[in-house]
């Protein structure tokens, strides 16, 4: 029972809960730039499994996860593309045409997985562990701190990437400017329909990263591979309320509560009734979230709007 | 679609040869969303070495061969109409319900509980009683996110997404202990469910049972509330245009819980009958929440954006998306492609039905001829 809390335990818990919040936090910070920019993306959780399963058939068949994780990035792009034609060029209500790359996502990837790989194969996953070396001497911390692989590393640091691009460049006041108020934009010469597109395929490419870092991590892919990580990649921009910071918050509670939820389990200190209960738990508190930020922080004030010059 | 455009803009006469036309043009965008879909699968069949064409006749034969087939694929679509007929009420008082899956197994669950209470009921009460305590769980998970949007201002979509996660673990975690069948092995399903819950097999040989007739009653009761009544007359209009409803003295807030909780029990009604009208009566949380639901909940936004947000074409884009679940398994046994296939064309037919709206909208005008503008968004 008391072996859950030596600290051996509670630093690897901590340390996979940073590596389960990586699908969390590039995915939701994509989500946060095509939503600033007025667009909601919610096919996140498919693009996430076109993602997945790029990387993971390319690592399979290349035996190079790098590799793998670059197509994974590709195939996000172009997704990132035919959601903008959708949704910017079409005009399509974004909730709705995002359930449908979300069934496209679902069920292509099935599809491709039996007819191409059948019976799950494991790849492995990235090994290129920069800091590992710093882990040996530093002890606890440096083990929490320094023995995780490269895109840890870079989905972290693209929190003050995203940060400084959205707060601190021109592109990034383009894209605030075509989310709050799409019409003052066109005024001022500034391309609305060439921003949210550029945001959406940041925003895509972002996802199908995401999902790529999934199937890396768990090192196999099955049919809806992601289960509902996309959706909630989707709510952790609300609940870090458009903020890339907030985002990484969000990301690091939902990871480190699965991490600790599946930990406690392995361990036999709740059974898996609990465990379901516990992992119930960052959904109700993001619905809590939801409720605070709701009135205290407005949205992008053009969030799912469709822009044109009549209105 | 036909119908969506009587109701929303009632006022055009139109004039000019292109009225002619105009029952048709209705008709022209979804068709011409099928079709695209049917292409894109072509290729994906061509693709994996099958010849497109005997894919889909098999898939055709398959759904609508004979009797089996159609009572196969009505069975298929029982959980697309009733979700379905929720989405039409939800969409059309401008309210998204993505938890449609939640509410289907909230249903399921509140309906199963039921019937371990009650198993000595005789079946022509708890049958009923079944189905309502599933519209009553399914309801109240709906009306949850509906009130957090009417009177907090929490985005539905979210919060619908946030309710299914929910209602995922809250089965799993019900399968995983209190509920679990006593004694067997640990497989997250209950016990066999009281028989006098079991919905009846309709006569004529085939398994087709009860739950086509609750379908299609709900789907009747659903086209009356949405327009045959007062109450769906307030639903619309606050769906149409909310401020001008708020000015008119419309209780907007309860409208919007009001839509959510009639969508939520119609999805709630389909948890019931995946259970009660399963072949192993049973509540089986194995698999997953998706396994359960078979994606109905997303499906029946499909079938309802299909059927043009009426209850009743919903019924009939139900029962044609469910022949292409039923004729799945067969395309997969005669040309190899795994029946997955089936739920990627559905995304395809969402993001065409709805990327094509700017067009059906230039569509009408034309058929019209008029040059009024009505766009939704």
């Amino acid at each position: 029972m008391n072996d859950f809390f030596t600290v051996a335990i509670i630093t690897a818990t901590l340390a996979s809960g940073i590596r389960l919040a990586v699908p969390f936090l590039l995915a939701a910070l994509g989500e946060a730039v095509g939503q600033r920019a007025g667009v909601l993306n919610l096919g996140v959780e498919g693009v996430m499994l076109i993602g997945a399963f790029a990387a993971y058939y390319t690592a399979l068949e290349s035996g190079s996860a790098a590799f793998g994780l670059l197509m994974g990035l590709v195939v996000g792009m172009v997704m990132g593309l035919i959601y903008a034609f959708i949704t910017v060029v079409m005009h399509a209500e974004q909730g709705i045409s995002g359930i449908g790359i979300y069934l496209f996502g679902l069920g292509f990837t099935d599809l491709l997985f039996q007819k191409q790989v059948g019976t799950p194969r494991p790849i492995s996953g990235l090994q290129t562990k920069p800091f590992n070396w710093l882990a040996d001497d530093t002890g606890r911390a440096g083990e929490l701190l320094f023995s995780h692989t490269i895109l840890t590393y870079v989905a972290f640091l693209l929190v003050p990437v995203i940060y400084f691009l959205i707060t601190r460049t021109t592109f990034g006041l383009n894209v605030r400017a075509v989310g709050e108020n799409p019409q003052a934009a066109d005024t001022l010469g500034v391309s609305v329909n060439g921003i949210r597109t550029a945001a959406i395929v940041i925003g895509n490419t972002m996802a199908g990263l995401a999902g790529a870092a999934l199937a890396l991590e768990i090192g196999i892919f099955q049919q809806n591979l992601t289960a509902g990580r996309g959706f909630i990649a989707i709510a952790l921009v609300y609940f870090g309320a458009w903020r890339p910071v907030g985002v990484m918050a969000g990301s690091l509670l939902f990871g480190i509560v699965s991490s600790t939820v599946l930990q406690l389990q392995v361990q036999d200190v709740i059974s898996g009734s609990v465990a379901s209960i516990a992992n119930m738990a960052p959904a109700v508190l993001t619905v809590i979230v939801l409720v605070v930020v709701s009135r205290r922080i407005g949205q992008p004030a053009a969030l799912t709007r469709p822009f044109t010059r009549d209105s | 679609m036909l119908k969506m455009s009587d109701n929303q803009q009632g006022s055009s006469d139109g004039h000019g040869i292109g009225r002619y036309f105009r029952p048709f043009a209705g008709l022209a965008v979804p068709a011409g969303a099928v079709i695209a879909a049917l292409a894109v699968g072509a290729i994906l069949l061509g693709v994996f070495g099958a010849n497109p064409l005997t894919g889909y006749r098999e898939l055709f034969t398959g759904a609508f061969g004979g009797p089996d087939e159609l009572a196969a694929t009505a069975l298929k679509s029982i959980p697309l109409m009733l979700v379905g007929v929720g989405i039409c009420i939800a969409f059309r008082t401008g309210v998204i319900n993505i938890g449609g899956e939640g509410q289907i197994i909230m249903g399921a669950i509140l309906a199963t509980l039921v019937a371990l209470a009650l198993p000595d009921v005789p079946r022509p009460i708890l049958v009923p009683l079944v189905m309502i305590a599933g519209g009553i769980g399914g309801g109240i998970w709906g009306a949850i996110p509906g009130a957090l949007k009417a009177y907090s201002g929490v985005n539905e979509i979210l919060s619908t997404i946030m309710m299914n996660i929910i209602a995922g673990f809250f089965m799993s975690f019900l399968l995983e202990d209190w509920l679990i069948e006593p004694g067997a092995i640990r497989i997250q399903q209950t016990k066999r469910l009281s028989h006098n819950a079991d919905l009846p097999i309709l006569p004529g040989g085939t398994r087709l049972h009860l739950g086509i007739v609750v379908a299609l009653i709900v789907a009747f009761l659903g086209y009356l509330l949405l327009f045959r009544s007062s109450l769906g007359m307030r639903l619309r209009a606050v769906g149409h245009n909310p401020h001008a409803s708020r000015a008119a003295g419309m209780k907007v807030e309860l409208s919007i819980t009001q839509a959510l909780a009639f969508s939520g029990a119609c999805a709630g009604i389909a948890g019931a009958v995946l259970v009660f009208g399963s072949e192993s009566h049973r509540l089986i949380g194995e698999g997953g929440p998706l396994a359960f639901t078979q994606s109905a909940g997303f499906n029946g936004i499909v079938t309802a954006l299909f059927g043009g947000l009426h209850p009743l074409f919903t019924v009939l884009s139900s029962y044609l998306f469910g022949g292409m679940l039923a004729g799945g398994i067969s395309l997969q046994r005669a040309v190899q492609v795994p029946q997955a296939l089936v739920i990627a064309l559905n995304g395809v037919v969402v993001v065409f039905v709805v990327g094509s709206l700017k067009l059906r909208t230039r569509v009408q005008r034309w058929a019209e001829g008029d040059i009024q503008m009505e766009d939704r968004a």
